[in-house]
Order: structure tokens, then C-alpha cells, then sequence
């Protein structure tokens, strides 16, 4: 267990590191701005092309990058405590499969970006109360009986999203294939998910050291008095806000909600009361740094960002997974 | 004063079956009470509705002068600590952090462990032979001694009534008579109440005053340990025949 003195540190860390990952992002790119005209267009005095450049294309982008990031990041590591299981993301109860079904069939019907994004919130949102209910059914809840109900759907919406790719026509599969791999090019204004962000911590920090226990279990956590059935009902509700969230604004983004909470607890342990504040910060700078590769290294090409992250995230998990097995062998 | 634990006409059901009719049961400050019976006769099940983790079929059940059931979770984790049968640890943690869970009960929403809670924690880990592994990961420990990290974990929770379900698990011989000893030393000098199920009648009728033999078929017998644990009664129970052997004045017995 960190101290809070230490807890408070890495957090100040991680927090430099999520600023200096959104400085690069405004720095960065075919349009070369000073440092100094990102300073003016940010304080609002500069109106020139860099100013048009910074404040209108590249800041929106890199702070949905890191909302992104961040959501995905926290509804990983409440996911893998709720399920009580290492491998468990955010995408595992089906939430994605549900909003990428949704985004599909708008773009399927050529609607607007706007009704694209609220088709795929609707998904996921639709997902997930599939899930919840079917989970509950007979009242027992466990952690098994979510997980594969949480698989099941997933399936199904992979086989829905599977029949729309190839029933829809030549010019519209580039633009549905960006959305399942995760792009920020058409993320819109970050606000409503940066105060997602926000108010999802919000509710998350106060229940962490309850979180704690029950990454434990369910009966060791109710000896020491945690109410377990309202708990995962809420960390469920809650994980899956944030997944939806987040894959609306930026399709389905992968391995930030595996990789980031693994990487964060090597370096600060399993205390949700740091992991999940370090898990969103850390997980945002984590994508606001692959968006901005996304975005240069092939320039003026863009690459989904979800790619770059999976490059990045697989390795570094077989990596950790290997570290496990070889741990847990007596 | 009033008894720590107090069970009225307790009945209790598991998979549609009553392992356990009509108990009637006082435990006061101190009392050590041995749970003993044969496999799947319901002992563990009967622990968890003492503890609140199950509602009962019948009856009800008072901890410290009022009733279990409603009583809020944390007030009962306070007052009531568990040892559970088996300890799994799915993440990585500290065995100073896993001792120091036991603190939660005591701590506000937004309060952090103090020193004094690490000196609780380290000083149980110290009192179950642990005290050189506080840094070491969990999931590397072997059987016997994260059983004693369980007990370590449910003393640094301070409860004036500990049940504990098959404390002895995995331990080897010394540490089986140094964890009872260390329970019965906190039931005297703390004045904590003792309910253990157990598989030894020799050894619950060195350590407990008490026992209470579990039949399966609903059937309860409950009395001194001197009355309960006799050759009769426990051939009947495990329904097999011992032999009671008394040496040193403590009483063993001999399945034949």
C-alpha cells in the first residue's frame, strides 16, 4: 500500500506527463506552429492560420484523445476489479459490439455524424442493459455468469457487424472499418467526454478502498462490511457509462483499457484509491501520444489510432502476461 | 452483561435441505465454541448464517443485543470477524496490505490506514509468525502460511466475536497448536469470543469450553466440551467408532 504522500506524488507525475503528451500533440504535425504561437492561440491572442490550426483542429482532437484514453483507462481497471479477473477491458461485456452495431447500421442508413454518434451510444446502451438483465436473471449475479453473458453478446454483436460490412456498399467500408478500429479524426468537441471523465472519477473515488475488498472477493469483502450487491451494480453501471462514452467519440479504441491499468499497478500496486486516478491519466497521455503519431508519422495519410495503440499495447502484454505466469508457478 | 451472540430457534436450510432445526445458543465474552461434524453436514453453511453472509431459514440471531439482520454492514463488521475456508487472491498485493484489509470496518470513506493501524497489522503478522514477510507478494506464499496470513488479517480486524471456519487448514502440526493457542490467549486477554468449526475433537476439547455437534439431518446437540466430546457421542456423529484415549490429562481420540 502506498502512503498518500507517495500516492499524491505519482499522481503530480503522471499529471506533468498527461500535460507534456497534449503540449507535443498542439506541437506536432504537417503544419509547423511555434511554440510560441501555441501559447498565443491558447491564451486567445493569436488569430493566424497557426492560431486556426492549434485552437480549432489540433487542441479539440488531443483533448478527446485523452478523454478517451482516460475513460477507456478507468472503465478497464473497474472492470477487471468488478469481474475480478486481470484480463478483463472494458470491450469484454459487449459494450462495444452494441455501439459498433449502432454507429454501423447509421452509416449504413448515411446519417449524419451527429445521429452516427448517438446511434452508437444507443448500442452500447442497449448492450448493456441486455447484459445487466440477463446477468441478473435468476438473482445470483456472479462474476462467471456476467462474464459469459457479457461474451455471448459481444458475439452476437461481432456477427451483426460482420453481416453489415458485407452488405454494405464499396465507398462506405473505408469510413466503418476506421470506426471499429478507433479514430479520432471525426472525435467532434471534447467536452461532454472530458466531463464524463471527471464526473465518472468523481463517483469512482469515493468507493475505492469498497473496490479493494472486492477485487478479494465477493465473501471477503461482505465479512468486512462492503454492500457487494449494491457495489457491482453501480461499478457496472458506471464502467459501462464510460465505455459508451468513450466509443462514441472515438469508435473502439483497443488495448488502452487492457494495457494501462496492468502497466499502473507494476508501478503502484493494486490500491484502486491511486489506480484508478493513475489509470485515467496515465491512459490519457497514452492516447493523446498514439493520436499524434496516428496523425504524423505518414503524413498527410492518417492511421486509426486504434491501431497504433494495439502495435503499442500488444507486446507490452505479452510481455506482462509472460512476467505472470512465470510468477504464479510455486 | 448481555451475551455477544444469542440465537433463538435457529433453523437453516441449504439446496432445499434443513441441516440444522431449532438451535437455541449463547456465547459470551471469551467463550470458545467448537462447530464439529461430519463432511457436507452443513457446519460452514451454519458459520455464514452466524456471521449475517445468509439469511437464516427460521429464528433469529442477536449479535451484541441486537438483531444481526438489521444491523448496517459495516456496525456488523466491527463487531464480527470470518475467517473463510479458502483465501484466493486473484491480483497481486503486499501481506502487510492483505492484514491490513481487516482495518477497513474502522476507517471513514476518505480516511487512509494510519500507523497505528500498520502497527495493529504488523503486530498480528509478528503473533502468526510472519513478521520477516509484510513486503512479500501473496500469491507467492504457500498454503499454510497465507492461512496464517487469514488469521493475522482477522485479528488486525479486532472483533469481539470471531468465527472461524477450519482455522488448522493447511497448517503443519506446530503451527495447527501455535494458531489455537494464539486464539485462545486473544479469547482470554481480549475477552473475544471463539466459534471454530473443527475437525480434531482432541484438539477442540484441549481449546474450547464448548462444542456444538452438527448432524446434517437438522439434528443439533450443544453443551460443555467435557459433556460433548465423549467416545459415544462422537461415534455417533462421525458415524464411526472411537475410542477416547485420556494421557496428560487430554482427551484423544482413536478412530478404530
Amino acid at each position: 500500500m502506498p502512503s498518500r504522500r507517495r500516492a499524491l506524488l505519482l499522481l503530480a507525475a503522471l499529471t506533468a506527463l498527461a500535460l507534456a503528451s497534449l503540449v507535443a500533440a498542439l506541437l506536432a504535425g504537417s503544419y509547423a506552429v511555434a511554440p510560441g504561437e501555441v501559447w498565443a492561440a491558447l491564451t486567445g491572442a493569436g488569430q493566424d492560420t497557426a492560431g486556426a490550426v492549434v485552437s480549432g483542429l489540433r487542441l479539440p482532437r488531443a483533448l478527446a484523445a485523452f478523454a478517451c484514453g482516460g475513460l477507456l483507462a478507468l472503465a478497464g481497471a473497474l472492470m477487471q476489479v468488478l469481474l475480478r479477473n486481470p484480463l478483463a477491458d472494458p470491450y469484454v461485456l459487449g459494450i462495444s459490439g452494441g455501439a459498433a452495431v449502432g454507429a454501423l447500421l447509421a452509416m449504413l442508413a448515411g446519417l449524419a455524424l451527429a445521429l452516427i454518434n448517438l446511434f452508437a451510444f444507443a448500442g452500447a446502451f442497449a448492450a448493456m442493459l441486455l447484459v445487466f438483465g440477463l446477468a441478473r436473471g435468476d438473482g445470483s449475479w456472479t462474476q462467471t455468469r456476467l462474464l459469459l453473458t457479457g461474451v455471448i453478446v459481444a458475439a452476437g454483436c461481432s456477427a451483426v457487424v460482420a453481416l453489415i460490412l458485407s452488405v454494405a456498399p464499396e465507398h462506405q467500408l473505408r469510413s466503418m472499418l476506421f470506426w471499429l478500429m478507433g479514430d479520432l479524426s471525426h472525435a467532434g468537441t471534447p467536452w461532454p467526454a472530458l466531463l464524463v471523465l471527471a464526473l465518472g472519477l468523481a463517483a469512482a473515488l469515493p468507493l475505492s478502498r469498497d473496490l479493494n475488498l472486492l477485487a478479494r472477493g465477493d465473501l471477503i469483502a461482505r465479512t468486512l462490511g462492503v454492500r457487494v450487491r449494491g457495489l457491482r451494480g453501480a461499478v457496472y453501471v458506471l464502467a459501462s457509462l464510460l465505455t459508451a462514452v468513450a466509443v462514441t467519440t472515438a469508435g473502439s479504441v483497443g488495448f488502452v483499457g487492457l494495457v494501462v491499468p496492468h502497466l499502473v499497478r507494476l508501478a503502484v500496486g493494486n490500491d484502486q484509491r491511486v489506480l484508478l486516478p493513475a489509470a485515467a491519466l496515465a491512459g490519457g497521455s497514452l492516447l493523446v501520444i498514439a493520436d499524434t503519431l496516428a496523425r504524423t508519422l505518414v503524413a498527410p495519410q492518417q492511421l486509426p489510432v486504434g491501431v497504433l495503440t494495439a502495435l503499442l499495447g500488444v507486446p507490452v502484454f505479452l510481455y506482462l502476461l509472460s512476467r505472470q505466469t512465470k510468477g504464479s508457478t510455486p | 452483561m448481555s451475551s455477544l451472540l444469542a440465537v433463538r430457534g435457529l433453523a437453516v436450510a441449504v439446496g432445499g435441505r434443513t441441516v440444522v432445526r431449532g438451535l437455541d445458543l449463547e456465547l459470551a465474552a471469551g467463550e470458545r465454541l467448537a462447530i464439529l461434524g461430519r463432511n457436507g453436514a452443513g457446519k460452514t453453511t451454519l458459520l455464514h448464517t452466524l456471521a449475517g453472509l445468509r439469511p437464516p431459514a427460521a429464528g433469529r440471531i442477536d449479535l451484541c443485543g441486537a438483531a444481526l439482520a438489521q444491523t448496517p454492514p459495516r456496525l456488523v463488521a466491527q463487531l464480527r470477524g470470518v475467517l473463510l475456508q479458502q483465501q484466493v487472491d486473484a491480483f497481486p498485493a503486499s501481506v502487510l496490505e492483505t492484514a491490513l484489509i481487516g482495518r477497513h470496518p474502522w476507517l471513514k470513506r476518505w480516511a487512509w490506514e494510519s500507523a497505528a493501524d500498520a502497527r495493529i497489522a504488523r503486530a498480528a503478522l509478528a503473533a502468526v509468525d510472519l513478521a520477516g514477510f509484510a513486503a512479500r507478494d501473496v500469491q507467492t506464499l504457500s498454503g499454510g502460511e497465507r492461512q496464517r496470513l487469514a488469521i493475522a488479517t482477522l485479528l488486525t480486524q479486532q472483533p469481539r466475536l470471531a468465527l472461524l471456519d477450519e482455522p488448522l487448514s493447511h497448517l503443519d502440526l506446530n503451527h495447527q497448536i501455535a494458531a489455537l493457542q494464539l486464539l485462545a490467549r486473544t479469547a482470554q486477554e481480549t475477552g473475544t469470543a471463539l466459534v471454530m468449526v473443527m475437525h480434531d475433537p482432541g484438539l477442540a476439547a484441549r481449546y474450547c469450553d464448548r462444542a456444538l455437534l452438527v448432524h446434517g439431518d437438522g439434528r443439533v446437540e450443544s453443551g460443555s466440551a467435557a459433556d460433548m466430546l465423549t467416545a459415544e457421542r462422537l461415534s455417533a456423529l462421525y458415524q464411526h467408532p472411537l475410542r477416547m484415549v485420556e494421557a496428560d490429562g487430554q482427551r484423544c481420540f482413536l478412530p478404530l
